[in-house]
C-alpha cells in the first residue's frame, strides 16, 4: 500500500489512451513501481499552462499490482486553464512529469458499512474504492449520478463488477439523484452511526449532501470527501486583493490563487496544505466588493456565512450580479 | 531447464518480513479497554486497545498531526483515542473526530487502523494492505483454546531476526547441544527425519526416535499420566510450519513398542509446542509460545510446571539466538551455508521469499554467494 504525502517526481510515459465517455479520456501511464496504488489516491502531473507549467491532480482509477501502470481519466473542462486540454492531446509514447500515487482520500475498510457517491467524473475517485471493498467482501453501495449516459465513464464496466450494489441516477432519463432520499436512507439504516459516505463530484452536489448529512445529525467524520481546491460555487474570475496595511494591491488572475498573487506582490504569508484544509493561510476580511467564494473545508458553514475570514490558498472573490465594479477584497494581516 | 532460485537470496542473513500476513501482536489478556499499549509489528508501531464493546483495535502509534505516540494518550468515549499532545481524537477506524481550536475537522486527517482478529488467545494484526486481509489466512492454532487441550505460555522478546527463530524450530537437532539437561539426547542427531512440503503449502518435518531412554522432561510428563511408568519410549517430534511464521510441534513419548508410530498414542503423552513469531524490527522479534497438552486437563499444577520448564528450555534458545545475531552482525563479510538438517528451514525461507516477491520486497541477493566460485 503506497500512501505517501511528499511528491516524488519522475518521468511517466503514456502507454495507452482511449475515450471512455463524452469529453473523457482514459490515460494509462507507466512510471517506476512503488507498490499498488491505494484506493482514493491520485497522481499529480505537471502540465504546460500558457508559457509556464502547473500541477494537476487526477484520481487513479486502476493500478496494477506493483503500481507501475496507473490509469487516470480526464474530463475536458471548458474553463480549463490548459491542463485538461493538454491531457487530451497525449498519445502513447508521450512523456510527462508525474508523482508517485499521493493519498488525500484514504478508504477505511474498517467501517462496517460504506456508501460511495460519484457525481460525473467523480467516479474516478471512488471506482478503485468500490473494487477494493468488493475484494474485501465489505458491505458497500456505489451510487453513480450523471447528466446523461454518454457522459458517464465506466458505466457498463461498473455494472458488470458490482451488480446490484451499483445504483445509477441519470438526469436525462428522469432518474436524477435525490440527495435527501439518499441521506435519509443512510440515516434509517441500523448502522447509520457507523456508515461512511465517500463522495466525489461537483461542489453543489457535495454541498447538498453535506447539508443533508448535518441536518440528519449523522456523524460529520463519517462524511468523506476530497478537495483539490479546484471547484467552487462560481467560475473563477479575475479579482483584486488589497492589503491596506502594506499599501499592496494585487490582481489575482482567474488561473492563480490569492496566496500566489500576494506572494508575488512581496507579502510573506504563512501556509501549508494549499488545499483549503489546514487553516494556516487564513486572513481577516476587511471589506468585499462582490461575493466571497469559499472553497476551503477548514471554516465551518457558520464561519463561511460570517465572511470574516478567508482561506487565501483556495478561496476567491466573484462579482456581484448587477454591480458596476469589478470584484475586490481588502484583507488584514494578523 | 527452469531457472533456479539464486541461493544467495534464500539464505539472506537478515530476512525481510511479509507485510500482507497475520501476526500475533499480543495475548488476548494484554489488550484492554482500560489503557493503551504500544507494540511494534513488522516495523510498524501500533497503539492497541479495546472498544467499549470489547473489539481489539490497532491504530498506527503516531498522531496524524506531529506524530506523537497515541499509545501515550487516553481512551475516550466508546471507541476513541485522544492524542496525549494536542488532544486530537481518532475513532477505531482511524478517522480523526476532533481537532483543537477549530470548528471543523480536516477531512484528510486519519491514522491507519490495522485489521485485527481475536483468535486462539491472541490478537492478530495485518500490517499490510488492509483490503486483502482475509481472516481465513490465520494459521491453525486450535489447540490454544480447544476443550481437549490445556496449557499456557509466555512471550519472549528475542533480540534476533525472526527467521533465525524459525530456523531454530524447524530443526530440533539443536536440542542435543543446547538443551542437554532437559530434552536433549544424542539420538536426536542420529535419528532420521523426513521433510515435506504439503499440498496446503505448510511444511512438515517428522522425526521418530524409537526405543530410547526418555530425557528428564519426558520422564516427568509420562509419569504425570502413568505414575508407575518405567523403561524406554518411542519419542516423536512432528513440526508443522504455517506461513509466514507459525510453527506447531506435535511432541510426545509412549512406551517403546506400544504402537505410537503406527498411530496408537493411547499409552503415552502428547503435547503441542505452539510458536508464533512476530517480527518487530529486522533484528528483534516477539516470540509467542505455549505448551499445550491433552491429558490431565484440570491440573493447574501441571500447566504451571510445564510452562515453567519450557520457559527454562527456551531461555537457552534465546541466549543462543542473541549470540548468533550478534555474531552475524559482527561478521558482515561471512555468509550462511546449509547442512542437510536445514531442509525444513530452507522450505520456510523459500515460502517466505515467494511471499516477499509477491509484495516486491524480496531479500537482497548476497553478492558473495551469487558469484560463482567465490567462497572464501
Amino acid at each position: 500500500m503506497t500512501t505517501s504525502a511528499q511528491p516524488d517526481w519522475s518521468t511517466g510515459r503514456v502507454l495507452a489512451t482511449a475515450p471512455v465517455a463524452a469529453d473523457v479520456q482514459r490515460i494509462t501511464i507507466q512510471r517506476p513501481a512503488r507498490g499498488r496504488a491505494a484506493p482514493g489516491s491520485h497522481l499529480d502531473v505537471r502540465v504546460p499552462v500558457g508559457d509556464t507549467t502547473d500541477v494537476r491532480s487526477y484520481s487513479i482509477v486502476e493500478s496494477d499490482d506493483d503500481g507501475s501502470q496507473l490509469t487516470i481519466s480526464v474530463l475536458r473542462v471548458p474553463q480549463s486553464r490548459g491542463g485538461s486540454a493538454f491531457m487530451h492531446t497525449l498519445v502513447p509514447g508521450d512523456e510527462l512529469p508525474v508523482t508517485q500515487p499521493l493519498q488525500n482520500f484514504p478508504l477505511s475498510v474498517a467501517a462496517p458499512r460504506h456508501v460511495l457517491l460519484a457525481g460525473g467524473i467523480g467516479i474516478t475517485a471512488v471506482a478503485a474504492m468500490a473494487q477494493a471493498l468488493r475484494r474485501a467482501g465489505a458491505d458497500y453501495t456505489l451510487v453513480y449520478a450523471g447528466r446523461s449516459r454518454e457522459r458517464m465513464a465506466y458505466l457498463d464496466e461498473l455494472a458488470g463488477l458490482h451488480g446490484d450494489r451499483l445504483v445509477v441516477h441519470i438526469d436525462a432519463e428522469q432518474t436524477p439523484l435525490d440527495v435527501a432520499e439518499l441521506v435519509g436512507s443512510i440515516g434509517r439504516h441500523p448502522l447509520s452511526g457507523a456508515t461512511e459516505l465517500y463522495m466525489c463530484g461537483p461542489i453543489r452536489l457535495m454541498d447538498a449532501v453535506r447539508r443533508a448529512w448535518e441536518s440528519a445529525a449523522l456523524p460529520l467524520v463519517n462524511l468523506r470527501y476530497e478537495t483539490f481546491g479546484s471547484s467552487g460555487w462560481f467560475q473563477p474570475e479575475e479579482f483584486v486583493v488589497t492589503i491596506p496595511q502594506r499599501a499592496v494591491e494585487a490582481t489575482v488572475r482567474s488561473d492563480e490563487t490569492m496566496l500566489e498573487a500576494l506572494t508575488r506582490a512581496g507579502i510573506d504569508l504563512m501556509y501549508d496544505c494549499r488545499k483549503g484544509e489546514c487553516g494556516l493561510c487564513l486572513l481577516d476580511v476587511d471589506a468585499v466588493d462582490g461575493a466571497l467564494d469559499h472553497r476551503d473545508v477548514f471554516l465551518s458553514t457558520t464561519q463561511k456565512a460570517d465572511g470574516r475570514t478567508i482561506s487565501t490558498c483556495v478561496s476567491r472573490v466573484v462579482a456581484r450580479e448587477g454591480s458596476p465594479n469589478g470584484p475586490r477584497v481588502s484583507l488584514t494581516l494578523p | 531447464m527452469a531457472d533456479l532460485m539464486p541461493s544467495g537470496k534464500v539464505t539472506a542473513k537478515i530476512f525481510p518480513h511479509p507485510l500482507n500476513a497475520w501476526y500475533a501482536v499480543a495475548w488476548d489478556h494484554e489488550v484492554t479497554g482500560k489503557a493503551l499499549m504500544s507494540r511494534t509489528v513488522a516495523g510498524r508501531p501500533m497503539a492497541l486497545y479495546r472498544t467499549r464493546d470489547g473489539r481489539p483495535v490497532a491504530l498506527a502509534d503516531a498522531c496524524w498531526h506531529r506524530l506523537a505516540p497515541l499509545s501515550m494518550g487516553k481512551l475516550v468515549g466508546d471507541d476513541e483515542v485522544q492524542c496525549p499532545y494536542h488532544g486530537l481524537r481518532y475513532n477505531s477506524a482511524g478517522r480523526c473526530t476532533a481537532m483543537p481550536a477549530q470548528e471543523t475537522v480536516n477531512p484528510s486527517a486519519m491514522v491507519p487502523s490495522y485489521p485485527t482478529v481475536e483468535r486462539y488467545r491472541y490478537v492478530w494484526v495485518w500490517p499490510g494492505d488492509s483490503t486483502v486481509a482475509d481472516p481465513d489466512l490465520i494459521p491453525d492454532m486450535h489447540q490454544m483454546d480447544h476443550p481437549e487441550w490445556a496449557g499456557d505460555g509466555l512471550t519472549i522478546h528475542a533480540p534476533c531476526n525472526y527467521q533465525l527463530i524459525l530456523d531454530n524450530l524447524m530443526d530440533l537437532t539443536h536440542e542435543e547441544f543446547v538443551h542437554g539437561s532437559s530434552i536433549g539426547q544424542e539420538e536426536l542427531s542420529e535419528s532420521e527425519f523426513r521433510t515435506r512440503l504439503e499440498h496446503d503449502g505448510s511444511v512438515t518435518v517428522e522425526r521418530w526416535m524409537l526405543d530410547v531412554e526418555p530425557p528428564p522432561f519426558w520422564r516427568k510428563n509420562i509419569r504425570d499420566r502413568f505414575p508407575d511408568f518405567e523403561g524406554r519410549v518411542d519419542r516423536w517430534q512432528i513440526i508443522h510450519y504455517y506461513a509466514p511464521s507459525t510453527i506447531c510441534i506435535d511432541v510426545g513419548v509412549a512406551p517403546a513398542g506400544t504402537g505410537a508410530p503406527e498411530g496408537d498414542r493411547s499409552h503415552g503423552v502428547n503435547g503441542y509446542v505452539m510458536n508464533t513469531i512476530t517480527p518487530e524490527t529486522d533484528r528483534t522479534s516477539h516470540y509467542f509460545w505455549a505448551f499445550m497438552r491433552n491429558y490431565r486437563l484440570d491440573s493447574q499444577l501441571i500447566t504451571t510446571q510445564l510452562r515453567e520448564s519450557v520457559r527454562n528450555v527456551f531461555a537457552e534458545d534465546e541466549a543462543m539466538l542473541a549470540a548468533q545475531q550478534a555474531a552475524i552482525d559482527a561478521n558482515p563479510d561471512h555468509e550462511f551455508y546449509s547442512l542437510n538438517i536445514d531442509a525444513g528451514g530452507m522450505w520456510v525461507r523459500r515460502i517466505l521469499d515467494r511471499m516477499l516477491e509477491a509484495e516486491d520486497r524480496a531479500p537482497v541477493r548476497s553478492a558473495a554467494r551469487s558469484a560463482v566460485g567465490s567462497a572464501p
